[in-house]
């Protein structure tokens, strides 16, 4: 990091100047987006495996397949989205071969129309998360989102947790723009009923409120 | 304008790429219709909640031997060639 700083003035370099630097054969340079993007890369990996050590793995596959490729990279995009793509491909990988039973893939058919319109229209408490430890709400939340299928999933933790727009998460999916919005719209619905379980307005005046 | 309407509509609504007059059309319909009034307001405090919740966190320990594996591969990627990634 150090290096970087000195060589390329400024705190904050951008992304574009370290790839070309690092294309260039200045380790340094992809250590730094090694650090920049390894948070997001673990995260999703871990969102879409549901295993740490498979997101471990992937964490370091994705980065190391970046690093030998870094010369096809056309710049084209940015080099975050493009090393999501790499990503995303190794999570699934990793998810085919201890599932293969199940289908994994992103172009899994949405079955109905109406599949994930809302049965259950009960409001919320006022602050629901506050009704759980932190503790107990990463597990409640891991568990809810383990529910929806990869496809979906991964197009609400690119679009919602990740803050990717519509059109980088289409081209990190490699799929369509109306694709995205349509599995991002049945995601969301899907996570809000499930989540309704927990964290529903009590009727009774239980202390809660 | 019809619940499923609105419905379709939403994911374009809270994300805010929505025109002006569909948004009108939209807020109106929530004034009055209870149910997607909920459904809003439960989606959109569903996305925050995920948002904030700082799930999957990588702790630093492991994130500096997972950096230092990285690039000791990378190293040894170098020096043998393209070939062996």
């Amino acid at each position: 990091m150090e290096t970087i700083q000195n060589k390329l003035e400024g705190p904050v370099t951008d992304e574009l100047t370290l790839v070309r630097a690092a294309k260039q054969g200045d380790d340094a340079a992809f250590e730094e987006l090694v650090r920049r993007y390894d948070r997001n890369v673990f995260r999703i990996a871990q969102h879409i495996t549901q295993n740490r050590e498979d997101a471990e793995d992937v964490v370091q596959e994705a980065f190391l397949k970046a690093y030998g490729n870094l010369q096809k990279f056309q710049e084209q995009s940015k080099f975050y989205t493009w090393l999501v793509r790499i990503a995303v491909n190794e999570a699934l990988m990793k998810l085919r071969r201890k599932k293969p039973e199940r289908t994994v893939s992103l172009d899994e058919d949405i079955k109905t129309e109406d599949d994930s319109l809302p049965r259950e229209i009960a409001d919320w408490s006022p602050n629901p998360e506050q009704q759980y430890t932190q503790a107990e709400l990463r597990e409640i939340l891991s568990k809810t989102i383990q529910g929806l299928p990869p496809g979906f999933r991964t197009v609400f933790v690119l679009r919602d947790v990740e803050g990717l727009s519509t059109e980088e998460t289409a081209a990190a999916l490699e799929l369509s723009v109306p694709a995205v919005k349509s599995r991002l719209l049945r995601a969301r619905l899907q996570l809000r009923e499930r989540l309704g379980r927990y964290f529903q307005k009590r009727e009774s005046g239980d202390g809660n409120q | 304008m019809k619940c499923s309407e609105f419905l379709h509509e939403l994911t374009n609504y809270l994300d805010g790429v929505i025109d002006e007059h569909t948004k009108v059309e939209l807020e109106n319909h929530l004034s009055w219709c209870h149910n997607c009034y909920v459904v809003c307001d439960t989606t959109k405090k569903t996305i925050e909640i995920y948002r904030d919740s700082q799930l999957y966190e990588l702790p630093e320990d492991l994130r500096t031997r997972l950096r230092s594996a990285i690039m000791t591969k990378c190293q040894q990627h170098r020096k043998r060639g393209p070939e062996s990634v």
